[in-house]
């Protein structure tokens, strides 16, 4: 076996394949799109070189800041609020539920495998308020409140999204947290237990640092995904009203494909790989710093 | 001879083997026909457009069986929002399908013309002998639209003005405006009885940008939005944000109902066919849906009154908001193909009748009598009077202004954006 993957002609065969398909389709498209950033024109017309025009564009460019505020806002938002709350679920399956936590753990994981579009129509009928109110509404009028035009305006639209996309994804943050609980030896949260740990206590000290590793795993798995929101934002909203829920992707698809404008709508992609590059550099130092404690 | 050798020998001439065999399927995919005779007659169409279909499948039945034989018609839909995007590129690699439908926005159709790459329809229908089955109307408002050449089919062509409901009309004893001051003295009396003015959906947005547009030709002449497109004005120019103004203050006062941003065109079109409303802007493809089963206030209850005129303004209540729908156009590539002329020659001198024989008015010339709706005849007598035609706000704007405009109407007209912010948005999106 050695002999055969020691030999670096038989690695060069047996890799060379699938390393020419990955360098053209993945690494090829990056490069020409990075090219893509110095020029100017359409697929019709031909493109013109441009030198840094698209890059001045971008830093001055008032929609791409929304875009990027917008972003970096529901990011963060949903990250916390997903992780944390799959966190919680994850603690009622270990320690609420123990053995009958299967069921539950199916149903709360099912959201995780519709369709975004989908769930992107239903919550836009959840949250319907013309032309006859939906769910939410009927709910806050049977209160007393009055309805109110969720989709109507950026602000109540971004509450929409988060709910939509925490919903969604809580199930699997749950399970994944859940493995990472199933790790801890009992033995030490018996000894724990015996020393007289309860309840918080026992959750700060040994639950959570146990648990630290899986939590950071999460925390990059959510931001690179949060960061690169595209279906569900697409589907509920469409980016509006106006284009107060852009996010970058939707952006990005805009400029590029209904604009028709490449060298822009490369070089807001430029901008956003650099985004992801940098959260998850400063995730991985930071993780990595807390190991050799 | 040691088996060592031929094992040597072997594994050379079995891996030359496989690259040979991957290349050649490689290749093979690449040998498209090029200069090939068109064997289908594709066209590619937009998927929210459900009216043309069915009158090219009455074709294919009827008089142009001969034509479909020898190609038969193949139709493929994508979304509105993506057609020009698609045809732009399938131009560019020389791939573009025998017809196809325009996109939402005229400017990109241009550039088609100005890259040559799709038909001259004006010589190709001369020479075909049927160029008179086209209504002259319909063909001003083609070259108004795309760069100045007959160069696309006009499938549809509507006529817009404001749909009203004549019993409501009757029983409250409302008459039909004339003047802008009338309309909203009406407006403001309809919302008195506890209905809804004017029905429109914000999601879709133009039909509020509409009523800019209307407003515009109707104060400042019927070139107001000529001379945007030509940088003679700007939408920012004090003349033009009243314009944006009058309908924000429309907005302000809560003729459009509640939650106008949520509403999409489907649910604002039931509002006027169920009663809800009194009022819908509108242009004739809405005969689809009032002379069909959705109605329920009765084809003979919907009257037509043409968009009122602003007092003192340049412009006059003659000049009718007119579009050709989303037009198709046939690929310059394929279009001396003489299966491709056979069909073109056939579509031209039938469509006209087939669509009438179906209640849709088209820019095709009719020659056989329909007896039509009476809602219907209305629009049909108003085409025909018609002596000079105006656009559309977004008509001449590029994909990104025409974006903006729409997704921002609602924002407008509910208050969350100023006239003034909005003109100024579109302005930038023009300036690119």
């Amino acid at each position: 076996m050695r002999s055969v993957l020691g030999d670096r002609k038989t690695i060069l065969i047996l890799l060379g394949p699938a390393l020419l398909v990955y360098t053209v389709i993945m690494v090829v498209p990056v490069l020409v799109s990075f090219g893509l950033t110095f020029f100017d024109g359409t697929a019709l017309f031909g493109f013109d070189f441009a030198g840094f025009s698209n890059y001045v564009q971008l830093f001055s460019d008032a929609q791409v800041r929304d875009a990027l505020v917008f972003t970096l806002k529901y990011a963060l938002l949903t990250t916390i609020l997903q992780v944390v709350l799959g966190y919680g679920l994850a603690l009622i399956y270990q320690f609420m539920l123990r053995k009958s936590s299967a069921l539950i753990r199916t149903i709360v994981f099912f959201p995780v495998i519709l369709p975004t579009v989908a769930v992107g129509i239903l919550y836009s009928k959840l949250f319907q308020s013309a032309p006859v109110d939906g769910l939410a509404n009927e709910l806050l009028v049977n209160v007393g409140l009055s309805g109110v035009d969720w989709l109507g305006a950026g602000d109540t639209a971004f509450i929409v999204i988060v709910i939509m996309d925490v919903w969604r994804s809580i199930g699997f943050y749950g399970v994944l947290i859940f493995s990472g609980l199933l790790d801890i030896p009992d033995e030490i949260i018996e000894s724990a237990r015996i020393d007289g740990a309860r309840g918080f206590s026992l959750f700060r000290n040994i639950i959570l640092p146990s648990t630290l590793p899986i939590l950071f795993a999460s925390f990059i798995f959510s931001i690179n995904g949060t960061v690169k929101v595209f279906d569900s934002v697409f589907a509920l909203t469409s980016g509006g009203p106006g284009s107060s829920t852009t996010p970058l992707t939707l952006y990005m698809y805009r400029t590029a494909f209904q604009f028709s404008d490449y060298g822009y709508g490369s070089t807001i992609a430029l901008l956003l790989t650099i985004i992801c590059l940098i959260i998850t550099l400063f995730i991985f130092r930071s993780s990595r710093r807390d190991n050799t404690r | 001879m040691s088996t060592a050798t031929t094992r040597r020998l072997r594994k050379p001439v079995l891996s030359a083997l496989a690259l040979a065999s991957v290349s050649a399927l490689a290749l093979t995919a690449c040998a498209g026909g090029s200069g090939d005779a068109v064997t289908t007659f594709t066209f590619t169409k937009n998927a929210e457009n459900t009216t043309t279909e069915p009158i090219l499948q009455a074709l294919v039945e009827g008089e142009c069986k001969a034509e479909n034989e020898a190609a038969p018609l193949e139709i493929n839909s994508i979304p509105q929002a993506e057609i020009d995007a698609q045809m732009q590129l399938l131009a560019s690699q020389d791939g573009l399908p025998v017809m196809f439908s325009a996109g939402g926005n005229p400017a990109e159709g241009a550039k088609l013309w100005e890259a040559g790459a799709i038909a001259d329809l004006d010589a190709k229908l001369t020479e075909l002998g049927v160029r008179d089955m086209i209504s002259d109307g319909a063909v001003s408002t083609i070259e108004k639209l795309y760069g100045g050449a007959f160069n696309f089919l006009p499938y549809q062509y509507n006529i817009e003005g404001i749909f009203y409901n004549k019993a409501l009309f009757a029983e409250n004893g409302w008459e039909v405006p004339t003047t802008w001051a009338e309309l909203t003295d009406l407006a403001a009396e309809v919302k008195a009885a506890g209905l809804t003015p004017l029905s429109a959906s914000g999601e879709q947005g133009w039909p509020l940008t509409r009523l800019v547009s209307g407003y515009l030709f109707r104060s400042l002449g019927a070139d107001a939005l000529q001379k945007v497109a030509d940088g003679e004005a700007k939408l920012t120019d004090p003349e033009y944000v009243a314009g944006a103004q009058a309908i924000a203050d429309l907005g302000a006062a809560g003729y459009f109902g509640a939650n106008v941003t949520s509403l999409d065109y489907d649910a604002a079109t039931n509002e006027f066919l169920s009663g809800k409303a009194a009022m819908i802007y509108m242009g004739s493809w809405l005969l689809g849906n009032i002379n069909g089963d959705g109605n329920q206030i009765g084809a003979d209850n919907v009257g037509f009154f043409k968009f009122p005129e602003v007092e003192g303004g340049a412009g006059s209540i003659d000049d009718y908001p007119a579009n050709v729908g989303l037009p198709a156009t046939f690929a310059a590539k394929t279009i001396d193909d003489p299966n491709v002329e056979a069909w073109l020659s056939c579509i031209a001198s039938n469509y006209g009748n087939a669509a009438l024989a179906q209640g849709q008015i088209t820019g095709f010339k009719a020659t056989d009598d329909v007896d039509l709706p009476e809602i219907s005849q209305t629009i049909a007598d108003e085409i025909s009077n018609s002596s000079n035609s105006v656009l559309w706000f977004e008509a001449l704007f590029n994909a990104e202004a025409s974006q903006i405009s729409s997704t921002n109407a609602a924002l407008l007209v509910t208050g969350q954006l100023s006239a003034e912010e909005f003109m100024t948005m579109v302005q930038t999106a023009l300036d690119k």
